[in-house]
């Protein structure tokens, strides 16, 4: 496959580029943050995401979604990322949507997918319990009693965990932290007894929260995949999601970058234009190269997931250590030659950085992908 | 697709048939691959045997057109082709100037009679070609070059010095720049020359480097002739003819970072540092192999979409400057890991034991690259300005 959009990702590209220029743009994300919604997300938008389609980009057409590809749903994160527009997409489209439709089972796909595709359902993961992303330390406890499960534990940092009506919980049914094995997947109803979500606000402004489980039942026939082996089904689905955290950093990076270039154009300073200054220039040019790298590696890991999806591991984690990176030089590199306008509020480039911290922390950071990949390489 | 999928199968056949075993064993040496030329001694039967076997298809130049030798074929065959190699482990069966320079620059500037007379002896490799662009006080700034041809009624009179010429010691003939008008602005008065380097008056002088090898030559031209035929494209407008062909040096130098490595370093580290439950035992290095490796993956995959990319026309014009840059930063960042991983094993510098010390050479060679062809900084001002429109200079 030719390593550029064909004319159907174009055309979607500059329709959301559209869209949300028009409709969410940064203003949108202030109006939200200023107003502490208590939802920190514009369910109309979301509605507008849902009529497009977008909620079932990755969903099959069998169930109602658009059956589009990996490529497809990140060129829709990159244009979320240049205007930071917070939306359930990841937590819903991306990830709940790779589960249930890579594990379910044939009445599980029916339930929810066709709801998710609808808009009726805000579903999402939760990983993560520790501070940094070790998705096979996962301590969280899946007892067996009868023909159900009771779920003890607790999760951070889940995407849209406090709107979320549906979670997708990792719990270890066997073996101890730090083995692949022993880890199952449960569809389980967030309002749930025992279940407890506490909005995390964070640094950027978009949505999370931290859900604790106190023997918290689950039916058999809520688990997803296989009992015991769903290691498998979480490397796909986080494979996924870090393609499309990758994309969204291509999108924010190249963003800030674009808004650096036009003031290096503008700026003057000693009777100059700023960008007449090599030393700037040449810093430019570099972070150029470094995010055209980047943009290569991200769309040859969303390619490869459309491709050959069980073999996207190492190209995954180049996408996303890369985009992590190139992500925090384009921002590093936008408030420093913005000078002292870019460390004030008012101004947008601040929220990028902001952005761009989060995505490089989502799903493992550049250093996590390095070790993964140096195993991979068997070193 | 059909066809590309005969194309391949066929292409394996024909090369498991006809490529010698002994071309298919990681190189050595430079002098493994053929350089062709008048004076150019095989090293072995096999390799002489697989030049002439791959000139019969025209397949040491697959791009170009059938009239002049060349293969004739497409873009999709040609990269199916060189996958197969890759895949079989063919060596090049001939590298030269006259096929990654010279010739391209014939196919676009050249006059009918210029093709016919050097293409077909570049992709037999009869003639090895050498390039005469920069001079003791041209580098960077290569416009300034002075050179001068003066035109003498049937012919120019060659007189001045270029340096940094590839090979010029082996080599038959070179294409030169040189100033036909001392008047005119520094890149209007320049005019794109061939001719032998037998010719009375063309002395070369081997420059050795940091690395003890002589790759590179200082030339000097005392009052030679060359037939006013010999002049490519324009009299005055050599310059347009220089800047196409560098944008293809480019092309050439920044892929060398991405040459494909019999031992990744991980390999290569673990046989020094050890290994601790399968990882390598110093974690320092190996999380900057790792952080090299998942840069140098990236922009593997970023030469393939550059290719892709001009294929349909969304290839910026100016994308080989960043190919150059990165590719060849990179590659200096991986012999330093070279170096580090080899630890005092890699600083022997003679012996059979450290094959004449082939990773020290290899490495001081490599900061050569940042240099030629454009510095990276030239590099990076080429970028700034035409890609990203900044003001100034």
């Amino acid at each position: 496959m030719a390593l550029v959009l064909n004319d159907e990702q174009t055309m979607l590209r500059d329709n959301a580029r559209g869209f949300l220029g028009k409709n969410a743009p940064i203003a949108h994300l202030r109006a939200l943050r200023d107003k502490r919604d208590a939802d920190g997300f514009s369910r109309a938008l979301w509605k507008d995401f849902v009529e497009m389609g977008w909620a079932g980009i990755l969903v099959p057409q069998d169930y109602g979604g658009l059956g589009l590809g990996h490529v497809e749903a990140g060129v829709v994160m990159e244009e979320l990322g240049r205007t930071l527009t917070p939306s359930p997409f990841l937590s819903t489209a991306v990830l709940a949507a790779t589960a249930i439709a890579r594990a379910g089972t044939e009445q599980q796909k029916k339930n929810y997918l066709s709801r998710i595709v609808a808009g009726d359902l805000i579903a999402t993961l939760a990983v993560d319990e520790t501070a940094k992303h070790h998705p096979e330390r996962t301590a969280m406890t899946a007892a067996r009693a009868g023909s159900s499960f009771k779920l003890n534990g607790a999760k951070t940092f889940v995407i849209d965990g406090h709107v979320a009506n549906l979670l997708i919980v990792i719990a270890r049914s066997a073996a101890k932290p730090g083995d692949t094995g022993g880890l199952t997947l449960f569809l389980v109803d967030a309002s749930a007894r025992g279940i407890r979500a506490e909005r995390t606000p964070t640094v950027d402004t978009h949505n999370a929260a931290r859900l604790t489980f106190e023997d918290v039942n689950v039916s058999v026939d809520n688990v997803l995949g296989k009992i015991d082996a769903g290691w498998d089904v979480l490397e796909g689905v986080l494979n996924v999601g870090r393609a499309a955290v990758a994309a969204e950093m291509v999108g924010a990076g190249e963003e800030a970058f674009g808004r650096t270039i036009a003031y290096l154009r503008e700026r003057k300073q000693f009777g100059r234009l700023i960008g007449e200054f090599q030393a700037l220039q040449h810093r430019a040019a570099h972070l150029y190269c470094e995010l055209e790298v980047t943009r290569s590696a991200v769309l040859k890991a969303l390619q490869t997931l459309d491709d050959s999806f069980d073999r996207a591991g190492a190209i995954v984690s180049v996408a996303k250590a890369r985009a992590g990176l190139s992500a925090t030089l384009a921002v590093q590199e936008a408030i420093q030659m913005h000078g002292g306008i870019g460390m004030t509020d008012e101004f947008d480039i601040g929220l990028f950085m902001k952005r761009v911290r989060v995505g490089q922390e989502l799903f493992g950071d550049a250093n996590f992908h390095a070790d993964r990949l140096a195993r991979l390489n068997r070193y | 697709m059909d066809n590309l999928e005969t194309f391949q199968k066929e292409t394996r056949a024909w090369l498991e048939a006809n490529c010698p075993p002994e071309m298919r064993r990681p190189m050595q040496s430079e002098e493994d691959t053929c350089s062709g030329g008048r004076h150019w001694v095989f090293q072995s039967d096999a390799q002489r045997l697989w030049l002439e076997r791959m000139v019969a298809k025209g397949w040491t130049v697959p791009e170009w057109p059938r009239e002049y030798g060349g293969g004739g074929l497409t873009r999709d065959e040609a990269k199916i082709l060189r996958q197969e190699m890759r895949a079989l482990g063919c060596r090049s069966p001939l590298n030269s100037f006259g096929i990654s320079m010279l010739g391209p620059a014939l196919l676009k500037y050249g006059s009918e009679e210029q093709k016919r007379e050097h293409l077909p002896k570049i992709v037999r490799g009869e003639i090895r070609w050498c390039q005469g662009y920069s001079e003791p006080g041209s580098g960077s700034d290569l416009a300034s070059l002075q050179t001068r041809a003066e035109d003498k009624g049937d012919h120019f009179l060659v007189n001045g010095s270029k340096i940094w010429t590839t090979a010029a010691n082996k080599s038959d003939c070179i294409f030169c720049l040189v100033r036909t008008d001392p008047n005119a602005p520094k890149h209007e008065g320049i005019s794109f020359l061939l001719f032998d380097m037998e010719s009375p008056g063309v002395s070369t002088k081997p420059i050795t480097l940091i690395s003890g090898a002589s790759p590179f030559c200082q030339t000097f031209f005392d009052d030679v002739l060359v037939p006013k035929a010999n002049l490519v494209g324009k009299l005055n407008k050599g310059w347009d003819v220089a800047k196409y062909l560098l944008t293809h040096e480019r092309d050439m130098i920044g892929g060398m970072g991405s040459t494909s490595e019999n031992r990744s370093l991980g390999q290569i580290a673990g046989e020094t540092v050890g290994t601790d439950n399968g990882m390598l035992a110093d974690t320092v290095l190996r999380g900057q192999i790792a952080a090299y490796e998942i840069d140098a993956l990236a922009f593997r995959v970023t030469m393939e979409r550059v290719g892709d990319m001009a294929k349909v026309g969304q290839a910026h014009p100016a994308v080989s400057s960043l190919l150059k840059y990165y590719g060849t930063e990179l590659n200096k960042r991986r012999m330093e890991l070279v170096m580090s991983a080899g630890g005092l094993d890699a600083l022997e510098w003679e012996g059979e034991r450290s094959r004449e010390g082939r990773t020290a050479r290899a490495w001081l060679r490599s900061k050569g690259n940042s240099i030629e062809g454009g510095t990276s900084e030239i590099q990076l001002n080429i970028i700034a300005k035409r890609i990203l429109g900044l003001p100034g200079a």
